[in-house]
């Protein structure tokens, strides 16, 4: 597999988020990153190698089945896997030129919330109903700066009024109840964004939320984008999601992300039979109802995974090899790459 | 990565691979009943297991020790007063010269007695009125809630205490006065299960009504809600033994010549600090460790039977 | 929350009105005079007796006699103790009792949530396996026959303790700890598992993702949030408590309100008995009524107060 050289990135001022600079500079790279949990009734690895980067200012959408690791990718790249029972066991993950699953504690703190933010799946459970919203808002800008009440409180009526929030001076005493689903998430928005982070991990932060409201938390997130430059991982199950603020999607599978690329390629050259099959499992403008077919079959025990593509058991082109032996990534261009042993020289003419 | 380490791929390998092989992967657990699931659950739990084999083993000594025990318990002998445990007196003598090792175990008979015959009537009293409330619903419900809600204000302890003022003290009277104050806790109980059991009942009949609905609610459903009213009755056990102990601590219960836990206890009372450990040790102990089975049992029910945390 | 403390209010005197009325009518169910087992069998003496305590009177009479007292809050002479209103026995024994009360409550909750916290952040740990085992205990030994044990070692035993009454702080240290271990267990156990169920919501994760300081993640987000099914189980613990003290004060000779109470009981002192039960229910009820609304105040989403601006 192709192994990148770690690029440190010196900069460290205030980002600028002008001029084509602005898609090249690598502000995360994830290298070889394995998570594993130990439980009772054995190891699970959730998370088998999982390699990717991201730009500043890029969005990367990261699909998959229910219990494929998305979520506990994102947790371990926040450096929020609870240990134990989870456990890093491979790999680097790289922000700004440092491998944060070498940092300490206490230096991780430093960090979370300030340079990487973290946005969760249901804004009902996601913030504390004992705390007035204000507080919630402020904590965090509280711990990382030290400024006072006052000026916490000016930041806090600013993020509100940003997310969409009337009256943000009254609303900053009410309690989490007295907001609507929707509400709560623009609420979970602003908090993480209000120490202006570099990255946003969003884990499938419209999935709770009815449609209309997906659609308008979708257009905030791409506004924010466009005001402060953040970087943003989106995990979510809705390729509509995807097609609408991606610029490239990675598909996971089992703990391995097995096709990345740009959102055109991904959608209009899916190349790994998961692949294809996701997007023959949602409905599309383009496709008629009838064509839907979901990908039958289960996601294989990740207590002992497969040494081979874990897709064998429900892939319609599986191999001999495809159960023997993990394919080889392959560049099918700069951006786009797959896990297949379709694109292996030998299985070429072996299916039409 | 680690998986290619020059691993020779063959040429061979690439042909599309059989099928049907792959449907084995899909190993469905068999799938037990409830109930053999959950005694599978509770033998993993040591502890509970530990204190149901001693309950077993206390109901059989409470049982016949009182019979073979060359003493009877309210036999006094006043020349082998306070005697230490010895050959003769297992656990020692009192201050008349009862035999301490056959009083404790007829203790252990009233405490069993009592726990048990008012976990049983609270389950009686708590299915009909539990269960009356449940099913009718409406007005019925509401009235008879609100008399439960005022009921439960009530300080148990203290009624009990009155009754017992009223009635005057006799083992009778106290497992009444037990469950006239007890069987609340178990009605709010029943009638939450019943109103799940009601639920899914009318969703089901509404739907289509075969032979399958009643197979699924016996084999099913009737076990899960089983599960709290269960757990209900062990945790009522040792809190009625607990109470039984306090009223006869108190002068209320039981009283001498006859034996219990709590009036053991009592009259250790006034010659604990003269060294006569064992009259205080023998009941203190057993006492302790009976309500000590019953919550390590209760609590290893309440994980077995907790439909929530099945697998 | 005018509402809700007037509909709480309501209740509370309607169940010490139901408590009044059952002592009353449970106490006038026992066959005889409470004078019979006298020395003073002579009845004249007896009828005196009897009108001196109003007890010739038609039973509504007495009722409403007896609801008057309660009201006005003077509930007469004691019969066994005749230099002694039941009023004066309450003065002189509740404070102490209370004290006890008290003390035991402060132990009980600051120890059991101290614990239960612990035990909840190291879970499956040696601290856990430990405090849990210490509960299961204590949760098992009675308080009256924990209060003996400790009198034999502390006191007996080692001497290093004094056995009874209640005068300096020294003296007060056995009896707290025999009627505190049983609630302290309780709220170890409860606080354990709820707090076990608050770490693993998706606030308590997005506070660890702002970077927040675990002290403070445990104090301001988890402590609140898990102190709730603590606070619902209040009530029967204090009941639990109340009843205890009778037991405790009567082992260790404390002057408190259990201890004559119990004394009552023995010799049925019926003025005494139905004074102290209706006055031990009322504080308890009323009790019950403050820990409604502490929970009220813990929980805002019980609406204690309308504001305005709410949605949904
Ligand atoms: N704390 C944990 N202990 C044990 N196993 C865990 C833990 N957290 C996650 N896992 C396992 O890791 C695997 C991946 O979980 P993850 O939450 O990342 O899935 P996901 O892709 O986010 O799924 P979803 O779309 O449902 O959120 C799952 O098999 C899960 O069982
Ligand atoms: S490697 Fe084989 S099994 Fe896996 S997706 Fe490709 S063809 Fe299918
Ligand atoms: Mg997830």
């Amino acid at each position: 597999m192709l192994r990148e050289q770690v690029l440190h990135n010196k900069s460290t001022g205030k980002p600028t988020f002008e001029g084509k600079e602005r898609m090249e500079e690598k502000i995360l790279q994830v290298e070889d990153l394995q998570v594993t949990f130990t439980t009772f009734g054995g190891v699970v690895q959730a998370v088998r190698g999982v390699t990717f980067d991201l730009h500043k200012g890029e969005t990367l959408a990261i699909v998959g089945e229910s219990g494929c690791g998305k979520s506990v990718t994102s947790n371990a790249i926040m450096g929020l896997i609870p240990q134990p029972p989870g456990k890093i066991t491979n790999g680097k993950v790289v922000f700004k030129g440092k491998d944060l699953t070498s940092f300490k504690k206490s230096d991780l703190r430093k960090i979370q919330g300030l340079d990487v933010s973290m946005i969760f799946q249901d804004p009902m459970t996601a913030l504390n109903p004992t705390m007035t919203i204000g507080e919630q808002l402020t904590e965090g800008l509280r711990t990382h700066h030290k400024i006072s009440r006052v000026e916490a409180k000016t930041k806090a009526i600013e993020m509100l009024l940003l997310v969409g929030i009337s009256n943000p001076s009254e609303r900053l005493n009410q309690y989490p109840h007295q907001f609507s689903g929707g509400m709560r998430q623009r609420i979970v928005i602003a908090i993480a964004l209000i120490c202006e982070p570099t990255l946003l991990i969003a884990d499938e932060p419209t999935t709770a939320l009815d449609v209309t409201i997906q659609a308008q938390i979708l257009e905030l997130f791409e506004e924010i984008q466009k005001k402060t430059g953040v970087s943003i991982i989106l995990i979510t199950h809705d390729l509509g999601v995807v097609a609408k603020i991606a610029d490239r999607i990675a598909v996971m599978y089992a703990g391995k992300i097995i096709e990345i690329g740009t959102k055109r390629e991904i959608f209009y050259e899916p190349t790994h039979p998961y692949t294809k099959g996701l997007l023959n499992s949602v409905p599309r403008l383009d496709l008629v109802e009838e064509e839907l077919e979901p990908i039958e079959g289960t996601p294989p025990d990740l207590f002992a995974p497969p040494a081979g593509c874990a897709f064998t058991a429900r892939c319609p082109y599986a191999m001999e090899v495809c159960n023997l032996v993990y394919p080889v990534a392959t560049s099918l261009s700069e951006k786009h790459k797959v896990d297949c042993w379709l694109q292996d020289e030998r299985a070429k003419g072996l299916f039409n | 990565m680690t998986n290619l380490k020059e691993v020779e791929i063959k040429d061979e390998w690439f042909k599309p691979k059989a099928k049907n092989l792959e449907k084995a992967e899909m190993v469905v657990r068999p799938s037990l009943s409830y109930w053999a699931d959950a005694w599978r659950k509770l033998k993993k739990n040591k502890l509970a297991m530990l204190g149901m084999f001693f309950l077993i083993f206390l109901a059989i000594m409470a049982i016949f020790v009182p019979i073979f025990s060359p003493y009877l318990v309210t036999a006094t002998d006043y020349p082998s007063q306070n005697k230490a445990p010895s050959m003769t007196h297992w656990f020692g003598t009192d201050e008349a010269g009862r035999d301490v090792f056959t009083r404790t175990w007829y203790g252990a008979r009233i405490s069993l007695f009592v726990g048990l015959m008012a976990a049983l009537i609270d389950f009686f009293i708590g299915i009909i009125y539990g269960g009356i409330s449940g099913y009718k619903g409406g007005k019925v419900d509401l009235i008879m809630m609100r008399i439960i809600e005022v009921l439960y204000g009530l300080p148990h302890l203290l009624v009990v205490i009155l009754l017992m003022v009223v009635m005057g003290s006799s083992l009778t009277t106290i497992i009444v006065a037990l469950t006239i104050t007890g069987w609340v806790g178990m009605a709010r109980i029943v009638r939450g299960q019943v109103l799940q059991l009601k639920n899914y009942e009318f969703v089901t009949a509404s739907k289509s009504f075969g032979a399958k609905t009643s197979r699924i609610i016996r084999k099913n459903l009737l076990p899960n809600t089983m599960g709290p009213i269960i757990v209900q009755m062990t945790l009522t056990v040792p809190s009625a033994i607990f109470a039984e102990a306090f009223l006869s601590f108190l002068g209320l219960g039981i009283s001498a010549p006859f034996a219990s836990w709590g009036v053991m206890a009592n009259d250790a009372l006034p010659v604990i600090l003269s060294g006569h450990w064992w009259r205080l040790f023998f009941p203190a102990f057993f006492i302790s460790l009976t309500m000590f089975a019953f919550n390590v049992l209760g609590d290893g029910l309440q994980d077995a039977l907790d439909p929530k945390l099945r697998g | 929350m005018i509402q809700y403390i007037i509909k709480r209010f309501f209740m509370m005197v309607l169940t010490v009105l139901l408590i009044a009325t059952l002592t009353f009518f449970l106490m006038h169910a026992i066959p005889g005079s409470p004078f019979d087992d006298d020395r003073t069998s002579n009845p004249t003496i007896q009828e005196n007796l009897e009108k001196y305590y109003k007890l010739d009177q038609p039973l509504p009479v007495q009722y409403a006699n007896y609801l008057k007292a309660i009201v006005t809050f003077d509930f007469g002479p004691s019969i066994k103790k005749p230099n002694d209103s039941v009023n004066s026995l309450l003065a002189r024994g509740f404070p102490i009792s209370f004290e006890l009360g008290i003390i035991t409550i402060l132990v009980a909750v600051l120890s059991g949530v101290t614990l239960g916290t612990l035990a909840a952040l190291r879970h499956n740990g040696i601290i856990d396996y430990l405090a849990m085992t210490f509960a299961v205990i204590g949760i098992s030994i009675p308080n009256f026959i924990l209060a003996t044990l400790l009198i034999q070692i502390f006191a007996g035993e080692l001497k290093w303790l004094p056995a009874a009454t209640w005068q300096s702080p020294l003296h007060m240290i056995l009896p707290t700890l025999a009627l505190a271990t049983g609630p302290m267990a309780i709220i170890a156990r409860l606080t354990r598992s709820s707090m076990l169920e608050v770490l693993t919501q998706d606030y308590i994760k997005m506070a660890r993702a702002k970077g927040l300081k675990p002290s403070r993640i445990i104090i301001r987000h988890a402590l609140r949030n898990a102190m709730m099914p603590v606070v619902t189980i209040m009530g029967t613990m204090l009941a639990g408590i109340l009843t205890g003290t009778f037991v405790i004060e009567r082992i260790f000779a404390i002057p408190g309100m259990g201890k004559y109470f119990v004394e009552s009981i023995n010799n049925r002192d019926y003025p005494v008995i139905m004074g102290s039960t209706v006055f031990y229910s009322a504080f308890l009820v009323f009790m019950l009524f403050l820990v409604d609304i502490v929970y009220g105040i813990l929980d805002p989403r019980i609406k204690l107060h309308k504001k305005e601006g709410e949605s949904s």
